[in-house]
């Protein structure tokens, strides 16, 4: 079923499935097998509008919301995870500047991010800090008018490709992580290089690299927000990015489906196409059930949090405020519990289906030339980045105690 | 425009960087039927800085008369320079008939001329006649990528153009010693050399092999090659068999081989003595540029392709099965 | 600056065309339309100049008032302003006298705005004739290139490109305005942006008949142009197959080699 309930969201869907088609499907085996980020299709994705979907037109952008971001995020990765990763990252790693920014940091670096013209990346994770972010070790000393910084990040998905990376260092390591703040670094400032490039189990054609800091000098003015902020923009900036995963998983499961239902249709043994085995043919509709199931929770959320990102948005630059003050004028609550419960049901949804799928078509499925292992191999990753399943269930769990308590006793 | 003025049948005989092209045979076979059934002469032109030398040849080979333009602007081929030394021939020597191949080309200059001289053009015709009843030429040509042919006429302007499309007649055989007149054509070309295009430089093809338009034995791979290093295998075959590789369509748009080899309506017309259709299910589009061989093989794992009920012979079979068995039998 | 007119045409989509074997004519009924598959190359290369020198990108197409549709399409695609020769006086034109009336139309366009560039498709994918862009040029008594399979490079007063020929290529360079004639192998047409899409259906059309754009109605249209289809069929082709039997593929293929070699075809 499409969720799609404007006119925009509904030819992101035209846009994002004709991009599918033409584009991903023939490069996305040679890219997985190169273990390559593909340049060539970084540029269809600028030409055809994809960085700027979440972005107001005032900057070039659609003037979309997170729907978009998730609807194009969701049909990219049913043809492709790796490569759809290219405008997932750049908008990962520009969500928490484009909530904290001030005006004059959205305009300088707003309309080259909405063209495509820059790619941004998201670096947090570190050796000793991955689910506790709390224990990063990257530091940020004031030096004048620069930050000096120094550390390792590591996983950094579109490593080396991207040009800013939003970098999350801690500039008081005496308060700990009330020390933490988010600073711009641009690729190609002195002291900024990159290490090793990891080689992983899926989404290959996006290349994941080591940072490296080493006495970097940053402009005090690449500051997000204000200082000892850092992990309220970076729970924020889950919120909202958590849902694209979901919706990433819920387009591996889909395309999944979309390479194993025709093949369980044509596919004959004993005389007869396998779908028409009960066994497989429920296995089949249980596991498209849960992918709808999943689908339907992630739109449902993020229409509900557009109704307040677009007016926030629209009132930041209004009032030339930041749009993370306009969310917080706007509401109470958080969208932590919910974006958690849609990564969570969905990465498992995406385990599951492309797991069973492969099962379902059996030997040819387990062979490269088939699309099917890739998917089983690009599910994994929706269950550990950006919090793996069990950190999502730290989240609902701290949230359904915090909303019991509240109640007390009744 | 006095219809009566324009007599002769004028054909085009292209050359490139001093080549005479092969279509200039072909060209002569069609002019010749049609020169004689008109109970008219049959001229070649020949434009170039150097193409004097052809004239012999093309009167061997069915030419009553050849028109030789040579100046050095006309060493490489621009269509202005080009489109208006041919129109001024025209209004001099009104011709009624005016063949010209529908090579690369002959597609921009006929185009071009064929307003300069304010005529009709019919474009890639395979087949030209004369209408007994009133001496016009029919220009049979196939539209919609083949799926419909068309006759065309021009009946209120002379001459009557044409672009002809390659391999669609038989070549000329010469006739050494014919005999025919070579005129040397009287045209101020320094003044319709545009100073507004200039031509920079040619670059020779860098693939090897066999030209594809010239080629008598082609072997050709469609979707069912499946990945670009299966032309190798083609190749293979096509190298034993003396003959070049091409692709339909789907191939070219996977990367797995270049532009130039593709057949078909958005590619090349071909007319091999035998070509060999490897994993191509034979869409219309594709079968508009080789349907003209004398022999088609069909080699495909769906028996049920139009290719393999187009062609002469068909093999129901995996090409990657077949082909090295091929390649073993002709051992 | 420059400004570039693209020449569109709507053309049945090539795959689905179908003959009525008994009249020889196109089955229209259920046939989609869509532009021409050659002009989203020429459609493409412009909207690429654009975006690297900086312009406006211009489309003509001739036709009838659903043709509207793909004036829309190209919006979608990157173009900025579209116009339609809209007349029944147009109707039946030929090569001649239809690029006669888009050079009047591109005349026009270029009295609003100067033109510097016209690129159109190699051919189009109905009447596969590869004449319209000389003959603009030719009208317009401006130079032209045809089968231009890259633009070497551009400035304001001038172009290079390279243009396929059976031997190798050409380099030319041709001084604005000017006509090109594209292949496919030039470039590949982008998907249409989100934002395209929303524009295309909201963008104004403006449709200009045979007086708007002042041209002579005696060179138009099907009683006027030079050239008449007075037949057409559908080609015949013999099917006679021989399937060459085999119990696997070397059988076969040994079998094949024989077939071919008994009948001096290698």
């Amino acid at each position: 079923m499409d969720y799609a309930i404007n006119e925009m969201e509904q030819e992101v869907l035209n846009t994002t499935r004709e991009l599918a088609q033409k584009k991903l499907k023939p490069l996305r085996a040679e890219m997985d097998a190169k273990e390559e980020f593909s340049k060539e299709m970084y540029e269809e994705y600028r030409k055809s509008g994809m960085f700027g979907l979440w972005l107001p037109e005032e900057y070039g952008g659609l003037g979309g919301g997170i729907t978009c971001l998730a609807m194009a995020f969701e049909e990219l990765s049913r043809a492709c995870a790796g490569l759809a990763l290219t405008p997932g990252t750049s908008a990962l790693g520009a969500i928490p500047m484009f909530l904290a920014a001030t005006k004059e940091q959205r305009a300088k670096w707003c309309p080259d991010l909405a063209s495509g013209k820059k790619l941004w990346a998201f670096a947090l994770t570190e050796p000793e800090a991955g689910s506790d972010a709390t224990a990063l070790k990257t530091t940020a000393m004031k030096d004048g008018d620069f930050y000096v910084v120094n550390g390792t990040k590591h996983f950094i998905s579109t490593g080396k490709e991207a040009d800013f990376y939003t970098v999350a260092v801690n500039t008081n390591p005496a308060r700990g992580p009330r020390g933490i703040s988010l600073l711009v670094i641009e690729k190609g400032t002195p002291g900024f290089s990159f290490g090793k490039k990891e080689e992983k189990m899926g989404i290959r054609s996006n290349p994941t690299y080591e940072l490296i800091f080493e006495n970097v000098r940053v402009p005090k003015d690449n500051l997000l927000g204000s200082e000892g902020r850092g992990l309220l923009y970076l729970q924020e900036t889950l919120d909202y990015s958590r849902p694209g995963v979901a919706a990433q998983a819920v387009g591996i499961a889909q395309g999944a489906l979309d390479t194993t239902i025709p093949y369980l249709r044509t596919r004959k043994q004993f005389g007869q196409p396998i779908i028409t085995f009960q066994a497989l043919g429920h296995k089949v509709a249980e596991l498209a059930a849960k992918t709808e199931a999943g689908r339907a929770l992630v739109y449902n959320l993020t229409h509900r949090m557009d109704e307040e990102y677009l007016p926030a948005v629209k009132n930041a630059l209004e009032n030339g405020t930041t749009v993370h003050d306009e969310l917080k004028k706007l509401k109470g609550g958080r969208w932590t519990k919910y974006s958690a419960e849609a990564k969570l049901f969905c990465s498992n949804v995406a385990m599951e289906v492309a797991d069973e799928c492969v099962t379902l078509c059996g030997g040819i499925a387990y062979m490269r030339d088939f699309p099917l292992e890739k998917y089983m191999r690009d599910a994994k990753i929706t269950q550990i980045y950006e919090g793996t399943v069990h950190i999502q269930k730290n989240e609902i769990l701290t949230a359904l105690i915090k909303e019991y308590a509240a109640k007390g006793d009744e | 425009m006095n219809l009566k003025d324009y007599k002769n049948v004028w054909i085009f005989a292209q050359v490139q960087r001093g080549k005479l092209s092969l279509t200039a045979y072909e060209l002569l076979t069609a002019g010749r039927k049609l020169a004689d059934e008109l109970g008219e002469k049959l001229c070649a032109v020949l434009l170039g800085s150097q193409v004097k030398n052809h004239a012999q040849d093309l009167i061997e080979h069915g030419a009553d008369i050849v028109y030789v333009c040579e100046d050095p602007a006309l060493e490489n081929y621009m269509d202005d320079t080009y489109a208006r030394v041919l129109a001024d021939l025209v209004a001099q020597y009104k011709p009624n008939k005016f063949l010209i191949p529908a090579t690369n080309m002959g597609r921009s200059l006929s185009a071009k001329t064929a307003v300069l001289v304010g005529t009709g053009l019919t474009a890639d015709a395979t087949d030209v006649t004369i209408n007994p009843a009133d001496g016009q030429l029919h220009a049979t040509r196939p539209t919609f990528g083949g799926n419909l042919m068309a006759t065309i006429t021009c009946a209120k302007t002379r001459p009557e153009m044409c672009s002809l499309r390659p391999m669609a007649y038989e070549k000329a055989a010469a006739n050494p010693g014919r005999k025919g007149e070579i005129i040397i054509t009287k045209v101020d070309v320094k003044k319709y050399v545009s100073p507004l295009a200039q031509f920079v430089e040619f670059i020779q093809s860098k693939e090897g092999g066999i030209d594809l338009s010239e080629a008598e034995v082609i072997v050709a791979g469609g979707r069912g090659v499946g990945k670009k290093e299966g032309f190798k295998l083609l190749e293979k075959l096509a190298a034993r068999l003396g003959g070049a590789v091409a692709a339909s369509r789907g191939p070219v748009d996977s990367g797995w081989i270049d532009y130039r080899y593709q057949v078909g309506l958005t590619g090349r017309t071909v007319k091999p003595k035998l070509y060999i259709a490897c994993g191509i299910s034979g869409q219309i589009q594709h079968m508009a540029g080789m349907s003209g061989a004398n022999v088609i093989v069909a080699i495909n794992k769906d028996p049920d392709a139009p290719m393999m009920k187009a062609a002469h012979f068909a093999v129901e079979g995996d090409l990657y099965d077949v082909i090295p068995a091929m390649l073993d039998a002709l051992h | 600056m420059l400004h570039i007119v693209s020449c569109v045409k709507q053309t049945p989509k090539s795959d689905n065309v179908k003959i009525d074997p008994a009249t020889g004519c196109l089955v229209r009924s259920g046939t989609e339309s869509a532009m021409n598959p050659f002009d989203e190359f020429a459609l493409e290369e412009a909207v690429t100049l654009k975006e690297q020198v900086g312009g406006k990108v211009s489309v003509i197409t001739m036709g009838p008032p659903q043709a509207e549709a793909v004036l829309r399409d190209s919006i979608a695609r990157g173009a900025d302003e579209v116009f339609q020769l809209g007349d029944r006086a147009f109707a039946g034109s030929d090569t001649w006298s239809t690029s006669y009336a888009l050079s009047k139309g591109i005349e026009k366009i270029s009295s609003l705005q100067k033109v510097d560039l016209i690129i159109c498709g190699k051919q189009t994918n109905d009447s596969d004739t590869g004449h319209i862009g000389p003959q603009i040029s030719a009208w317009l008594k401006i130079p032209n290139a045809a089968f231009v399979k890259k633009v070497v490079r551009v400035n304001e007063k001038s172009i290079v490109v390279e243009r396929l020929t059976e031997d190798g290529s050409e380099i030319v360079e041709l001084q604005f305005p000017c006509v090109l004639s594209v292949v496919k192998e030039i470039n590949k047409p982008r998907v249409r942006s989100v934002k395209g899409r929303m524009l295309a259906k909201r963008a104004p059309v403006t449709v200009w008949t045979a007086d708007d754009v002042q041209a002579d109605k005696t060179m138009l249209g099907i009683n006027n142009c030079p050239t008449r289809v007075v037949k057409s069929f559908v080609p015949k082709r013999e099917v006679n197959a021989t399937v060459v039997e085999g119990q696997n593929g070397k059988e076969k293929a040994a079998k094949l080699v024989e077939l071919l070699k008994e009948n001096n075809y290698i």
